[in-house]
């Protein structure tokens, strides 16, 4: 059922790849000899939300930070929009893991709002006025508009991943990639993050998560990509992700009954 | 005498000290913020060490090449040449083998300064008295400084400003947030090398003044003592600059005040004690302010326990929430309920019903994070909000007797 799973992935490749948000291929990475991620090749479909799923130390994140660049891969391509990444970074917005960051850092919320619009901003450009009104803007949809002032040491787990996300939102990028964005955070941030992530993918933009729920996977996105080190299994959530492919990336992980009832889940 | 020192009123020498360890202190201070932000102060320990082979061979060269071995620009550029080895051998080590930083630092302090005594004292045995001035670099001395020299530290210092001017926003990015710096496409590496870059040249530009072995403490100190009292990373960065201006102006005035007083030892005191003053006294992050915040926080716990107490009809056996509500007029000695008393337990205890209406109502997400179990609701919502809570709460409290 492997090779099932992947002819599935191929044939998705092959209509998208031209302009594919992110493609990747071949994409080896290793931390000393043993590889945390080997060979994997991903298309993501544009205007979907794609939830990128596999057990723990699988290498999704990895996978995601080696695309990027933030950790250098061994080999591998990626293209972004058809074209070389480095080309299309302003339209790419990543948002990283929480737990990345000193949260005792020195700023306030509307600052690191601010960071998105970084590249707006140059080296020397002054702040203004439209500047703020914009980072305003961008905390209010993910529900943190009252925050602006506070210090980023007073927000609880949920209210950081916001924060992040706004930081991102500034960026009016086209394709978004976040790390891990529910892990830790209460059910309302779980809720207004899936909002403003529905109204990415409603905007036209593509969305692309690293998940390890797999109990809401079919509730939130459209698209899965299956890891395990190496690809598993990639496509529409109910081709790709089965009873099969579950089973083939988490192994004797997952117990039957949870598989039987994702399965019944997905229909 | 001091007074004449912080004047300017003690002649062209302690003139020309004071204005450049002024200099300094600020160069040092705005560059060293973004070392401890990105949290690698120590790094510059590493990288002031490493100074002295270079300060050495200089020496060495210019002598052999039949100059002055005194001249400081020489000295100079062989220090940040050595210092560059250094801090690329870090690297190396961190990126390339399995130690970490801490260890790397070490390694490469050591054996940088342990080689670099070996030549102080291969020099000392060649040509006898042109040396003179060589150990200077270790702790600073300020005795013969010249115009030139105090040139040298108002350009290097100026430049270094200059520099961090332009790069401060890559510069607190990175701090900040390094993988999302990078997926931005900065150039991550290329920053901290910059960065260390920077700390090199203050170093460097401050080997007369501090010396190599405490230039490290107007890199750190500064920045430490700006962070107690603000939250926010630029305005860190401009008095932490302040402090290190103060820091070495007040200090080469005090060693000038006085004969055989060290300038560079008694600026690191100086800006010790501005720390000092600083961890005590901040208003937020200070020792004394987070003492007395526990104590008044304690207090406060009580008092509203006892309220809540008294409106449960619950007897009160700790002697401090006693003695405060009686303090306040809410309870006599024995602990029964005054009339004021009772009605501030029956706000009391519908403020805790209003506040679990707040908290469980997801538009009121910005006050429900306020709450501590004291805080007065009246000072987070309006009268109109928390009467509309009062409406989904229903009927008035009684306070049983």
């Amino acid at each position: 059922m492997l090779e099932l799973a992947s002819v599935n992935g191929i044939a998705n490749a092959d209509e998208a790849l031209g302009d594919s948000p992110l493609a990747i291929r071949g994409l080896t990475v290793s931390y000393g000899q043993k590889p945390a991620v080997f060979s994997v090749d991903m298309t993501v479909q544009a205007g979907a939300m794609t939830a990128i799923i596999g057990p723990n130390g699988a290498g999704k994140s990895t996978m995601l930070k080696a695309a990027l660049g933030i950790v250098k891969p061994l080999s591998g391509q990626v293209t972004a929009f058809g074209k070389p990444l480095e080309d299309q970074r302003a339209r790419i917005a990543y948002v990283p893991q929480r737990a990345s960051v000193d949260w005792d850092f020195p700023t306030r919320v509307i600052d690191v709002v601010l960071m998105g619009l970084y590249r707006e901003l140059g080296l020397l450009g002054r702040l203004r006025g439209r500047h703020k009104a914009k980072a305003m803007e961008c905390l209010n949809r993910v529900g943190m508009r009252d925050f602006a002032d506070r210090q980023i040491g007073q927000l609880s787990g949920g209210q950081q991943q916001r924060v992040f996300l706004a930081r991102s939102l500034a960026q009016d990028a086209d394709l978004y990639l976040l790390d891990e964005p529910f892990a830790g955070v209460d059910a309302a941030t779980e809720k207004a993050i899936i909002a403003v992530l529905k109204s990415l993918k409603d905007a036209g933009k593509t969305v692309v998560v690293v998940h390890h729920d797999l109990a809401t996977v079919t509730d939130y996105f459209d698209h899965v990509f299956l890891i395990n080190t190496r690809k598993v299994a990639e496509g529409p959530v109910d081709t790709a992700f089965t009873a099969e492919t579950l089973q083939a990336a988490y192994g004797g992980r997952l117990a039957t009954a949870q598989i039987d009832q994702l399965s019944r889940a997905v229909g | 005498m001091l007074s004449d020192a912080l004047l300017l009123q003690l002649g062209y020498n302690a003139t020309l000290v004071a204005i450049g360890a002024a200099l300094l202190g600020v160069s040092a201070g705005v560059t060293g913020t973004f070392l401890f932000l990105r949290k690698r102060a120590l790094v510059s320990d590493a990288i002031s060490h490493a100074t002295l082979p270079g300060v050495c061979i200089a020496f060495m060269v210019m002598v052999a090449l039949g100059g002055d071995g005194r001249n400081l620009i020489g000295l100079l550029l062989g220090s940040a040449l050595s210092a560059w080895v250094g801090l690329l051998c870090l690297n190396w080590l961190t990126r390339h083998t399995r130690l970490a930083e801490d260890a790397a630092i070490g390694s490469v302090l050591s054996v940088f300064f342990g080689f670099g005594v070996v030549l102080l004292t291969v020099i000392q045995t060649m040509g006898v008295g042109r040396q003179a001035g060589l150990e200077g670099f270790l702790l600073g001395s300020t005795a013969g400084m010249l115009w030139a020299d105090a040139m040298i530290i108002a350009i290097g210092g100026g430049a270094t400003l200059l520099l961090i001017l332009l790069l401060r926003r890559p510069m607190t990015l990175v701090s900040f947030d390094p993988e999302y710096a990078a997926a931005r496409g900065l150039p991550v590496a290329r920053i901290d090398l910059a960065m260390m870059g920077l700390v090199m040249a203050v170093t460097v530009v401050g080997l007369k003044i501090v010396g190599l072995i405490l230039i490290v403490a107007l890199l750190i100190i500064p920045p430490v003592t700006a962070r107690f009292w603000t939250e926010r990373s630029d305005r860190v960065v401009l008095l932490s600059g302040l402090v290190g201006g103060v820091s070495g102006f007040v200090g080469a005035a005090i060693s000038a005040s006085a004969p055989n007083l060290p300038t560079g030892p008694i600026i690191v005191l100086v800006s010790f004690a501005l720390f000092a003053l600083s961890m005590l006294l901040a208003p937020n992050r200070g020792v004394l302010a987070a003492i007395l915040k526990h104590l008044r926080f304690q207090r406060r716990v009580h008092l509203r326990q006892g309220l809540l107490a008294l409106a449960q009809g619950q007897p009160i056996y700790e002697r401090l929430t006693l003695r405060l509500l009686s303090r306040a007029g809410f309870a006599r000695a024995d602990g029964v309920a005054t009339e004021l008393g009772r009605a501030r337990a029956a706000k009391a205890l519908r403020d805790e019903k209003r506040w679990e209406v707040v908290r469980a109502d997801q538009s009121h997400e910005a006050a429900a994070a306020l709450y501590d179990g004291l805080r007065d609701i009246e000072t987070v919502l309006t009268k109109d909000q928390i009467a509309d809570i009062d409406r989904r709460i229903g009927g008035p409290q009684e306070v049983p007797a």
